[in-house]
């Protein structure tokens, strides 16, 4: 065991005995006890951390109820971040049930999903809590027995000492309520784990397979009336008039009303609500301007064309170094707007009452949305209580929350418990998406080495984080400079699963396939040597482990038999890192009638600790296929400030029979501290299918979606 | 509006609703069944795959007045305590990642499997097409069903 100094005070380590029942209810801020740094990933400066809480509670019988402190979006963490705080608790999980965290306590601050850093900040205070608890049921009991606390253990929920006694930490636990939190508490050596590392499934599975409301969409109250809302149909539009006599007429509505550009149809049903909407006459006038994807595209190459740049990372002088350089190889990649398309449309639940505002519903910023709606609504914050419930998916777009802005918005006019339901094409139309971006990246080559790289980016309303410039390859390269430019558009864009990252991974692991075959050195050992520049950096500022990522490149090399597969099959690769996390993957195509199709993705992670292999596994398979399908297929393209897709027959995902259904995972073998993983294993997986699809073809592909790619998918039909 | 008397997972129900009213909307508006889930309402991505007289069907596409006389199952019909041997594969497989799909593609699995219960593959991948996954945990679900014809046969 080794002994770790807590950092959880009195403060952040609240207790509460006389549980109705018996028991011990043990409160926890858990990210004060562990203050993490800023997520970069996402814009979420404006969240706070600082009021985490989670709960763990003993009964008398030695049940534990764990509840599970972060938003559930179907990444695992209701699961994971339990199997933590069980593990130091030194618990069974049979004996563990995992609640929802916040569902019954009226302190509404809550905490984040973004940026898959649940697991990476929750990692050393979810043990140290759990140790905590531990050490505070062994000092118990070794008071009641009258020995030292040294002269016990504990096992699976049980207490002995030397003599061969032993107690229940249900025996203990009022005991244990009464005991000063311990300072030094002891962490399990990695060794000894007997729950994480294990396949444990997800905690939801009874419910998910048998169709119980767990989902936000599924949230019913007494008196609850459905609104559908009816929104500008282009961006750059406003609402000037509508007639909603018909609509007001038709079965089951109850009221329509307007709120700023908006019109809300409340209805008794979800179908009542959304035909009437359909029957609203409005007329939109022009606010702003309205945009069209032919109009970003010449903006963004504009923007790459022009001078007007701000510089995120410069080293030593790349000018020099192209001016001086044998050849210079030059691409431009661009990429679309996509939609995120959680497959439970937006909703939420409202009810503002003259005490209270109630919120319930999917959404991965609590905190914030909570904060912003006191602020809309001028009620005080102590007013308002928030419910999570399980997330029919995330992807960013639950970052938001609009859509409970809406909802409260509404209840607050009408005085009714309000569940506001996005229609598949108003979530699809009324989106935060993810924006177009272009790269152009050039390179200069001396000598046959690479001397310069200037990565130059052109973004719809916001560039790159200011992280990403110090991934690979930064410090790689002695003349590097990377350079953003944004267009300030009206379409409302935001973070999109690996933000940036999920298109920058496919412009810069296209470009360095293309420059090894440029400069005639294997694709693989391109990147191997331009990472040994990099060991022994004192550079602090640079993100990745070139040990870490040459060891994934190795795994990789060696578990998809790169270079020695069969004839017929063509290989790409593509090694990334991105959200502190170390990925390789190597996609296999084989050509069918000429078009390329994916027989096997293997992709090889360093994430360290792997909490719950059952659900990493599933996270990395979920993770590579969509990056893969988004590639291939995702694209919204808008004409006149209108989405020209707003269903799934105008808009394309990626379904079964165009998967590869081998996706096979290999992991490091880490007790490095976890990492993220909802998100790493997507940015490599387009550029390993593009690299593939080179080499089965010939042609480079340098634009998503690759489908609409003539030459290689022909007359394929979108 | 009109009064309809439907027999869903064996019970009888009475609904006032209007004629055109998917069974979807019937089943999670009026019937407190919300297993069945709304994803597109265009019959494109499965979430709210239902059976109807044992053959898969798209609820949000099928008006109530359409199925008088007819026998609905719903995925909290399918079994009880989920004990269907394609809800015990998916959960040995451990298949969803949020699960919002997952009632969808289970009862697309099990009105497949009840016409075809030793697929092969491919047969597995075109039966399960029309269902979306967001999540993307294709792999299992493909793996699930295949699960599932073993654990049938």
């Amino acid at each position: 065991m080794s002994k770790i100094k807590s950092t959880i005070d009195r403060r952040s380590f609240l207790k509460v005995s006389g549980l109705t029942g018996g028991g011990l209810i043990i409160g926890f801020n858990f990210f004060t006890a562990c203050k993490p740094e800023a997520v970069p990933a996402i814009d979420i400066s404006q969240l706070n951390f600082h009021d985490f809480n989670g709960f763990i509670k003993i009964a008398d019988n030695g049940m534990v109820t764990i509840f599970a402190p972060n938003p559930e979006i179907g990444q695992g963490v209701k699961t994971s971040m339990p199997m933590i705080i069980a593990e130091e608790l030194d618990v069974e999980w049979k004996n563990v049930f995992v609640v929802q965290g916040g569902l019954d306590t009226d302190v509404f601050e809550r905490q984040v999903a973004g940026g898959s850093q649940s697991i990476r900040h929750g990692w050393d205070p979810l043990r140290q809590t759990g140790a905590t608890a531990r050490q505070m049921l062994v000092n118990a009991a070794a008071a009641k027995w009258g020995v030292d606390a040294s002269e016990c253990t504990s096992e699976n929920g049980v207490i002995f000492n030397n003599k061969g006694e032993e107690l229940g930490y249900g025996d203990v636990v009022n005991e244990a309520a009464l005991l000063e939190v311990p300072k030094d508490v002891q962490l399990k050596d990695p060794k000894d784990y007997k729950i994480i590392g294990q396949n444990v499934k997800n905690v939801d599975i009874d419910k998910i397979i048998t169709g119980k409301p767990l989902f936000g969409i599924d949230y019913k109250r007494d008196g609850m009336v459905y609104a559908s809302v009816l929104r500008p149909p282009a961006f750059g539009q406003k609402l000037e008039s509508f007639d909603a006599s018909q609509a007001k007429a038709m079965e089951g509505v109850i009221e329509v009303f307007q709120f700023g550009d908006k019109v809300a149809v409340l209805a008794t049903s979800n179908w009542e609500a959304m035909r009437a909407k359909k029957t609203i006459k409005a007329n939109w006038i022009i606010d702003t301007n309205l945009e069209s994807t032919k109009d970003h595209d010449k903006i963004l190459l504009g923007l790459l064309n022009g001078k007007e740049f701000k510089t995120l990372r410069s080293d030593g002088n790349v000018k020099k170094a192209f001016a001086d350089a044998d050849q210079i190889l030059e691409r431009t990649y661009e990429s679309p707007f996509l939609p995120h398309n959680c497959l439970e449309p937006m909703n939420f639940f409202a009810n503002v009452t003259d005490e209270k505002v109630e919120l319930v519903g999917p959404i991965q910023t609590p905190k914030w949305t909570a904060d912003r709606i006191s602020k809309k609504l001028e009620r005080k914050i102590e007013d308002i209580t928030l419910e999570m419930t399980r997330m029919g998916g995330g992807f960013g777009r639950r970052l938001y929350g609009d859509f409970a802005l809406e909802a409260a918005e509404i209840s607050n006019i009408s005085r009714k418990p309000v569940q506001v339901v996005f229609s598949r094409e108003d979530d699809m139309a009324d989106g935060i998406y993810r924006m177009a971006i272009k790269y152009r990246i050039s390179a200069a080559i001396k000598n046959n080495k690479v001397v310069g790289y200037h990565l130059k980016e052109a973004a719809v309303n916001s560039g790159m984080y200011d992280l990403i410039p110090n991934f690979f390859p930064a410090g790689s390269i002695e003349n590097y400079q990377v350079d953003s430019a944004t267009y300030k558009s009206n379409i409302t864009t935001g973070a999109w699963r690996a933000p940036y990252t999920n298109f920058l991974s496919f412009a810069e692991q296209s470009f360095f396939d293309e420059l090894a075959e440029t400069m005639g050195i294997d694709r693989v050992q391109l990147r191997l040597d331009l990472l040994q520049n990099v060991k022994g950096t004192t550079d602090e500022k640079i993100q990745y482990s070139a040990e870490r990522m040459e060891a994934v490149i190795h795994k990789a090399v060696d578990k998809s038999n790169w270079g020695k597969v069969k004839e017929g099959v063509y290989q790409g690769f593509s090694a990334y890192y991105c959200h502190n996390t170390h990925v390789a993957e190597v996609v296999d195509v084989k050509l069918e009638s000429g078009v390329p199709v994916i027989e096997k993705v293997t992709c090889v992670i360093d994430c360290g600790v792997i909490v719950n292999p059952l659900g990493a596994l599933n996270q990395v398979e979920g993770g590579v296929i969509d990056g893969i399908g988004h590639a291939m297929y995702g694209n919204l393209d808008f004409k006149d400030g209108v989405p020209q897709s707003t269903n799934f027959d105008t808009y394309r995902l990626i379904r079964m029979k165009e998967t590869p259904s081998l996706v096979e995972t290999h992991f490091i073998e880490s007790d490095v501290a976890p990492t993220g993983l909802g998100e790493p294993a997507l940015p490599p997986a387009g550029a390993a299918l593009a690299n593939a699809i080179k080499a089965a073809t010939g042609v480079r592909l340098l634009k998503q979606p690759f489908i609409t790619n003539q030459e290689i998918f022909g007359l394929k039909k979108v | 509006m009109s009064k309809f008397d439907v027999k869903i997972n064996g019970q009888s129900y009475s609904v006032e609703v209007s004629d055109d009213t998917p069974v979807l909307w019937v089943l999670r508006d009026h019937l407190n069944l919300l297993g069945t889930k709304y994803g597109c309402g265009i019959g494109q991505c499965g979430s709210c795959t239902i059976h109807i007289d044992g053959v898969s069907m798209k609820s949000c596409l099928l008006p109530i007045s359409q199925v008088l006389g007819r026998s609905i199952t719903t995925i909290e019909g399918l079994s009880d305590n989920g004990t269907h041997p394609v809800q015990e594969a998916w959960k040995e497989i451990d298949v969803p990642q949020c699960g919002y799909c997952q009632a969808g593609q289970i009862m697309t699995a099990t009105a497949f499997l009840d016409k075809n219960p030793n697929p092969s593959k491919n047969e597995i991948r075109e039966a399960m097409h029309g269902n979306i996954c967001r999540c993307a945990s294709y792999n299992r679900i493909e793996q699930a069903v295949a699960k599932a014809s073993e654990n049938l046969s």
